[in-house]
Parts: structure tokens; C-alpha cells; sequence
């Protein structure tokens, strides 16, 4: 166990897990704020799997919205889970059965720890690893906050909103030295910041896809440059 | 919320992630197409990390999720292990707060 702990991926998996664990209490406490019950507040957990998306849906419905009205946003901010799961697919090559249980796991946290390693072994190392121990937190994080209703704290007081664009940004910066990837960064980030005010949420994340577009040409210069 | 509106989501959500795995599979893919694929997540974390520290629904604010980022970059670029760099941004963050 201590040797696990001290491997970089295991450490880095367990400070995101708690983060978003702890993320989770807010999830719970909203959810049966808007009048979802505990059960179903945790099924969503367990099913839906995308935070983002959850905190889509409580919000609309905390506010008088409707369950379509709650789901279209959802769906918008679950999108880009699709793209991940296409660029996860040279590491989640195993049988049939395991891919669709491993596909699960396919969300922010897990690609970019994922994205972050050097060698294919790794990156399906640390997805396994990130995906297991955040869907552990993120359930018991959830069952907390419903139990407990209103009453705790605000995650933000602790400042842990900041944590995750930190965390993104320390597994972003390893891959910026591969080809197009600093270019491709730019450019995403600009369409996103761009798009915001303009947008539904989730929109601009999506758009950001087209960031890949101006790097291809460089994918396609090294390419010839190293055959 | 009904059970059938919150399983229809589940559903939805779990069709989004599982659509390359279980399509594409094990099926070898060029190298070129691999090497664009890989690069998609890079422009997406990208976006998510500005969203994330400037969004305020629809509304670009600058707010205590800026100098923790700004704090974050620094020590990624010093090399600062992992655990530093996510503890050093939410407790610049929850002070800044705190003042």
C-alpha cells in the first residue's frame, strides 16, 4: 500500500478523487434541494457519472425548471464525454464486456490523467486507477449530501472550484511538447473563452474540438519530417 | 423528476462515452487518425480549464479562481508535485475568499 501511494499516478488519482468526492456533498445536497429523492439523487450518480451534467440538471430543476428543460443542458455538457471516449480508444482495446464496463469512467478526469502519460500501458494504468477511485468518491460523496441535506458548507469557502482547472492544467502541461498539441491548446481555449457568453454551457468546451483542426498540419509536417 | 426521465439521461450520458470503445473497438486504426484522436483531449482541457476559472454562467468574470490558476501554472512550470500544485490553488483561492 505505501509503495502505491507512492507512485505519482495513484497520488494524483486519490487528490482528484477526494476533490471531486468532496464535490460530490455539494452534488447530494442540491439534488435533494431540488426535489429529488435520495435514491434517485444517488442512481444518477451511479448511472449518469458526469458531474457536470448532474449539476446541470439540479440546477434547472432547483430553480422551477422542467425535467426537459433540465436534460437538454445535460445532455449538451455529456457531448464531449463522446469525443474522449473516440480518443481513448487506442488504450481501451480489451474484450467486448470490459470496454463497455470500462466506458464508464470515460469523463474529464480520467482522459486528462490518461492523456498525461508517456506510454499506452500508463495512460490505461491511470484511467483504471483515476476512474475506480472517483467513481467510489463521487457515490459515497453523493450519499453524504443527500443524507445531510443543507446545512454544510459551500465547497467554494475551501476554495475547491479552484482545484480542478489546477489539476487540468498540471496534467495539460506534459502533453503541450507533443506535436500541434501547444497550437491545438490555443486555439481550443480561444474558440471556448470566445464562445461563452454567446452559448448554452457545454457548447464551448465542445467547440473547442476545432482547436485540432490548425494542428493537423503540423501532426502532418512531423509526420513527413519522421517516417 | 421521474424515474424514466432519470434513466433516459443514464442512458444518454452512457451512450456518449461508450460510443467509440464499443464502435471502433479493437479495430487497428491508421496511425494518422490515431495521432489526431490523441490530440483531441488537449484543446478540450484547454477550454475547461478557462471555463472553469472564468465562467460565471454566460458571464466571463475575474474572480479568486484566477491568481489560484495563476499560482497553479507557476508551480506546474517549477515542477512542483501534483498534490502541491491542486492544494496551492484552492488555498489561494479559500483565502483570497476568506479576506
Amino acid at each position: 500500500m505505501r509503495q502505491r501511494l507512492n507512485d505519482p499516478v495513484t497520488r494524483a488519482a486519490v487528490a482528484i478523487a477526494l476533490a471531486a468526492g468532496t464535490y460530490a456533498i455539494s452534488y447530494g445536497v442540491l439534488a435533494v434541494d431540488a426535489g429529488l429523492s435520495v435514491a434517485q439523487t444517488c442512481v444518477m450518480s451511479l448511472l449518469v457519472f458526469t458531474g457536470a451534467s448532474q449539476f446541470a440538471v439540479v440546477g434547472v430543476l432547483g430553480a422551477g425548471g422542467g425535467t426537459l428543460a433540465a436534460l437538454a443542458p445535460a445532455l449538451i455538457l455529456a457531448a464531449r464525454n463522446g469525443l474522449y471516449g473516440l480518443s481513448l480508444t487506442p488504450i481501451l482495446r480489451g474484450r467486448f464486456a470490459v470496454r463497455a464496463l470500462e466506458s464508464h469512467f470515460v469523463i474529464d478526469e480520467t482522459t486528462a490523467m490518461a492523456r498525461a502519460q508517456d506510454t499506452p500501458g500508463e495512460a490505461r494504468r491511470a484511467f483504471l486507477t483515476t476512474g475506480v477511485l472517483l467513481f467510489v468518491c463521487w457515490n459515497i460523496g453523493t450519499l453524504i449530501g443527500a443524507l445531510l441535506g443543507s446545512g454544510i458548507g459551500d465547497p467554494k469557502s475551501l476554495g475547491l472550484d479552484a482545484m480542478f482547472p489546477a489539476a487540468f492544467l498540471a496534467l495539460l502541461v506534459p502533453q503541450l511538447d507533443r506535436p500541434g498539441a501547444r497550437l491545438a491548446a490555443i486555439c481550443g481555449g480561444v474558440v471556448a473563452v470566445v464562445l461563452v457568453p454567446f452559448v448554452p454551457a457545454g457548447v464551448p468546451i465542445l467547440a473547442a474540438v476545432l482547436g485540432v483542426i490548425p494542428a493537423m498540419r503540423v501532426l502532418r509536417e512531423t509526420a513527413q519530417a519522421t517516417p | 423528476m421521474s424515474w424514466a426521465a432519470l434513466l433516459a439521461l443514464g442512458a444518454a450520458a452512457y451512450a456518449m462515452k461508450a460510443a467509440g470503445p464499443l464502435v471502433v473497438g479493437r479495430r487497428t486504426l491508421r496511425p494518422d487518425l490515431v495521432r489526431v484522436l490523441e490530440l483531441v483531449p488537449v484543446p478540450l482541457l484547454a477550454a475547461l480549464i478557462l471555463v472553469q476559472t472564468f465562467d460565471d454562467g454566460r458571464r466571463l468574470v475575474i474572480d479568486a479562481r484566477v491568481p489560484a490558476l495563476v499560482v497553479a501554472g507557476v508551480l506546474v512550470w517549477r515542477r512542483a508535485p501534483f498534490i502541491v500544485v491542486v492544494l496551492a490553488a484552492a488555498g489561494t483561492a479559500a483565502l483570497l475568499r476568506a479576506a
